[in-house]
């Protein structure tokens, strides 16, 4: 039986012969078997795009057409931390274009068993979340007589994010050697050496000094847990994929970014073309549009074909073109006449737009069948006749 | 304190900001300041605009006193006797114009009933807050605001009589319509207007039900008997200029039927209509291509020997003839003088217009459509008492549009009709509706306007009842016989051998950037190729340096510029832009070169 199944591995995808196998009743003759996999082999190839099919333009099509109907709107979250997020049409262009600095970072951080059941779900979103100096500190003192700083600190702030006193003494020192920390009730104070007494210095530090960096993971401004079904998650503002998955409590199986960019550095280019996949999904069905996802698996495998991320633009993908003509009929016609010029480069007129632009029969569809017998040429004792 | 500004200039500030605007009012009423002045006091800012310039829209309003409009019968009395004029009311102060900016200080009652003594101002009446073409629209009120403006601008296309004297006037794109009647539902402004003297619609039978599905989608369908006995018959209206011109060295443009050895003799039946000067004769029926006025100018590039050259086949035809698709009567031809002093004819085609499919129809409530199909009388259906409509209106335009003035007019103008009286449909101030239906009722019909029909083909009774009644419909410039194009060969631009473009230039139509993806989307490659054939050119290229060859047809002989003749030179097909774009190349000095391959 195995033997059978391993014969058709060829023919048919692996998730196929996945699926007959948990499908099949426990006894069944091998002849049976058989006609059923020739069968399942024929439909599989119906269902297979024909050659010369522009599948390109069709996903074009596909694409395009729901995107002019795309309210330009961004949605809002309704909560308590309230989440702003790009989507609709901006979005769509924002991931197509393959821009590197997206407008609203995020990542969806997935936890491990007991913290994904709400455990201390408050204090870890606050312990993710990057916490400055002035975040926790209620009130900046300047003494210019005695050139100190008295930093009045919110208890209640310190403690729910998990701080305490000493912490906080360490991360001053650490960014500011010179200065002589100690602590008074409620407060710290710091005072400058006495090479730096300057009045002019005492204000310069206490602004740099509110940028000091407690805690967390730098780059999340803010953190919100929410519960989705029957797990809790924490979905924050800003990202940092290396360092989340770097925590012990994430599940790193799940956690991602929306990010494209930084998913091909942390996770590898595979993992960005799916998420460019997802992305666009996301916003197409939100939007209550139905796109086949193969047009946009398509959009993805161009996009990162080349091992980086290429955007749809005249940098991204236009430029990968191997035609001339094709790069010069989209945008700066003239830029890549003269680069092609420069360099004596050849079009092959193997794609589409060249060929429509020198009215020749384009390569898909009944234009790409030819014969493959050679026909001669007129012999030489024929011409001399005429 | 605030700033006061004069025509968004800066000019000064004043500490009192009321006191201030009050005493410019003040003094506007009283006559001490032109009425064209408005002032706006903008509370928030604190600034004080002062306007006098052009270019404002205003509008008049009775001004308002301690709750008393200053407007008293007393004027209204002396106005009817014509002793006073509005123009004096507007000199005492009584009724004064305010900009859209001076509104905004303004507190402006609708009505005498409310008026309370915060008002400063009355409304003249609720009409005088429209424009002067919406307030032509029946039963407005009753309609939503978008339908109301889109059914003003409709009745400035529509077709009517638009000066007494068009028979020797001399205009671009006129239209007539035959039989103008006033509309028996109408508005105050109907008459101020003058409207009713020069009417620009007709009142028709309108029954508002489906027929056949040749109204769907805003059509609406016509009674042929109503077309023969003049609804919707239009004559339109179009002058030829001819102007003998004066050139440089004392040659002058000259109109007369031009020679046979002229360059670009058109041929003798072209000419055949016109008279011994050179111009057509009234009455004479012209088509496509017909000259109207003969007219033949010097040659366009004179060199200097060419003045003492008095060979007379140097001249050109540049007679005036009909365009692709143009035809009609010479109605009027004038011989008169350009500003210039130039000998200036022109002549007027007039060409009668009937209704046709395609032909664009209005009421007056933004409720437009197009002729879906011409049906003879005896298959119209038709109400108990005989009655056929004019027009067949769809319901499906209703619900979506929600034009009950529409709706009301139908009614009014069947009451109208039935009772020989105007109806008035001034926007708030209207017959009700109520009315309307008891007269309709004491009639004799159905006092909600609908009547049983019956189907005239098979003569059966139909099923529903229909709303049937008058309407005043107006026919739109835009006509089929003005738009309509099509073709399958034509003219060529000279530089990219492309079809023109254009109706007027007998121009094909584009198969665009989208279209062009369509195909490649279906494979349909070969078909592509066919469609951009339009500029296909077959040229020689030279295979050693890749430009194109000459082809010296005289002595078949093929040769190329660079390399000499003796090289193998072959044939491609390729369109003839791409020619030009690669002489646009060889221009920025790049060297295209094409490689040829044996195709199989």
């Amino acid at each position: 039986m195995n033997r059978l199944f391993k014969k058709y591995e060829g023919k048919l995808p692996l998730k196929v012969i996945n699926d007959i196998k948990e499908k099949l009743p426990k006894k069944i003759s091998e002849a049976k078997l058989k006609k059923i996999l020739e069968e399942v082999v024929m439909e599989y190839n119906k269902m297979l795009v024909q050659p010369g099919e522009s599948v390109g333009l069709v996903s074009a099509e596909s694409i395009g057409e729901p995107g002019t109907q795309m309210t330009l709107n961004t949605f809002h979250f309704a909560g308590v931390a309230e989440m702003n997020i790009t989507m609709g049409l901006p979005r769509i262009i924002e991931i197509l274009d393959g821009k590197k600095t997206i407008e609203t970072p995020m990542t969806e951080i997935y936890l491990k068993k007991p913290y994904s059941q709400g455990k201390n779900i408050k204090k870890l979103a606050l312990s993710i979340k990057e916490t400055k100096l002035n975040e926790i500190v209620s009130e900046f003192m300047v003494n210019i007589a005695e050139s100190k700083i008295e930093l009045r600190v919110d208890e209640k702030r310190m403690e729910s994010i998990g701080v305490n006193y000493p912490v906080i003494q360490k991360c001053i020192k650490a960014s500011f050697k010179e200065l002589a920390l100690s602590k008074k009730g409620d407060s710290i104070i710091l005072k400058l050496s006495e090479k730096e007494k300057e009045l002019n210095q005492l204000f310069k530090v206490k602004e740099k000094i509110k940028e000091v960096y407690i805690q967390g993971i730098k780059g999340i401004t803010q953190v919100l847990p929410i519960k989705k079904g029957s797990e809790f998650l924490i979905i924050t503002a800003g990202t940092n994929l290396k360092k989340v998955l770097e925590l012990d409590f994430v599940d790193k199986t799940r956690t991602i970014s929306n990010n494209i960019f930084e998913i091909a550095s942390v996770l590898g280019i595979e993992a960005a073309r799916q998420a460019i996949i997802n992305e666009v999904f996301k916003v197409i069905q939100n939007q209550g549009l139905n796109v086949d996802i193969r047009h946009l698996m398509l959009v993805a495998d161009t996009m990162c074909a080349t091992g980086t991320i290429k955007g749809v633009t005249r940098y991204g993908v236009v430029k990968e073109k191997a035609s001339v003509l094709a790069r010069a009929s989209f945008e700066t016609p003239i830029k890549h006449i003269f680069n092609a010029s420069l360099i004596g480069e050849v079009d092959h007129l193997n794609s589409v737009v060249e060929n429509v632009m020198l009215n020749q029969p384009v390569p898909v569809g009944t234009g790409l069948p030819g014969l493959v017998t050679k026909v001669k040429r007129e012999p030489e004792w024929l011409k001399n006749k005429h | 304190m605030s700033e006061v500004y004069l025509n968004g200039k800066f000019i000064g500030t004043v500490e009192n900001p009321i006191e201030f605007s009050d005493k410019i009012r003040e003094g506007r009423r009283k006559g001490v300041i032109s009425n064209n002045v408005n002032v706006y006091n903008d509370k928030i800012v604190g600034n004080i605009h002062i306007n006098d310039d052009k270019g404002r829209l205003r509008r008049p309003l009775i001004v308002v006193k301690d709750g008393q409009p200053l407007l008293i019968d007393e004027h209204i009395r002396k106005l009817q006797k014509n002793e006073i004029l509005f123009s004096d009311l507007v000199k005492q102060g009584v009724i004064e114009y305010l900009d859209a900016a001076e509104e905004e200080n303004a507190f402006v009652a609708f009505s005498k009933g409310e008026l309370t003594n915060e008002h400063t101002h009355l409304e003249i009446a609720p009409l005088a807050m429209i424009g002067l073409c919406t307030s032509l629209v029946p039963y407005a009120n009753f309609s939503p605001g978008a339908r109301v403006s889109i059914g003003s601008k409709n009745q400035k296309q529509a077709l009517g009589m638009y000066a007494i004297n068009f028979p020797i006037r001399i205009d671009m794109d006129v239209n007539m319509l035959h039989y103008p009647q006033i509309p028996v539902v109408q508005s105050v402004m109907h008459d101020v207007s003058n409207y009713n003297k020069h009417p620009s619609g007709q009142n028709i039978i309108v029954a508002i039900m489906s027929y056949k599905g040749y109204n769907v989608d805003d059509a609406v369908v016509l009674n042929k008997a109503s077309i023969n006995l003049g609804f919707g018959r239009s004559t339109y209206y179009r002058p030829s200029i001819a102007e003998e011109l004066r050139y440089s060295g004392g040659l002058t443009d000259e109109i007369s039927i031009p020679d046979k050895d002229v360059k670009g003799y058109k041929s003798e039946k072209d000419y055949r209509l016109l008279e011994k000067d050179g111009i057509i004769f009234q009455e004479a029926k012209v088509g496509e291509g017909d000259v109207i006025i003969g007219k033949t100018s010097p040659p366009r590039f004179l060199s200097s020997m060419d003045q003492y050259n008095f060979a007379p086949s140097s001249r050109r035809e540049s007679s005036v003839a009909l365009k692709h698709g143009e035809e009609g009567i010479v109605d009027f031809v004038l011989i008169t003088e350009s500003s210039e002093g130039n000998r200036l004819v022109q002549v007027k085609i007039r060409d009668q217009r009937i209704p046709e499919l395609g032909d664009k129809f209005t009421s007056r409530h933004g409720q437009k459509g197009v002729v879906g199909l011409i049906v003879d009388q005896a298959d119209m259906p038709f109400t108990a008492s005989g009655i056929t409509p004019d027009l067949i209106f769809s319901p499906h335009g209703i619900p979506s549009r929600m034009t009950i003035s529409h709706l009301i007019e139908l009614i009014a103008g069947k009451v109208g009709a039935l009772s020989s009286r105007y109806i008035d449909g001034t926007l708030f101030d209207v017959e009700p509706e109520e009315m309307l239906r008891k007269e309709l009722l004491s009639l004799g019909f159905r006092e909600n306007g609908v009547e049983t029909m019956y189907n005239g083909i098979t003569g059966e009774q139909l099923e529903a009842k229909i709303y049937i009644g008058n309407i005043y419909y107006m026919k739109l410039k835009h006509m089929v016989a003005n738009k309509m194009h099509a073709r399958a060969r034509g003219p060529i631009q000279l530089l990219t051998r492309q079809p023109t473009e254009g109706r007027a230039k007998e121009g094909g139509l584009r198969l665009g950037e989208m279209e062009k993806d369509t195909f490649v989307a279906h494979g349909a490659s070969l078909l592509l190729k066919e469609r951009f054939d339009a500029d296909r050119t077959v040229v020689p290229v030279c295979e050693e340096c890749g430009m194109i060859a000459i082809h010296d047809k005289f002595k078949n002989k093929l040769y190329c510029p660079i390399c000499g003749d003796n090289v193998e030179i072959n044939f491609i097909e390729i369109s003839y832009a791409f020619k030009l774009l690669l002489d646009e190349l060889k221009s920025l000095t790049i060297h295209p070169k094409l490689v040829l391959k044996n195709k199989y």
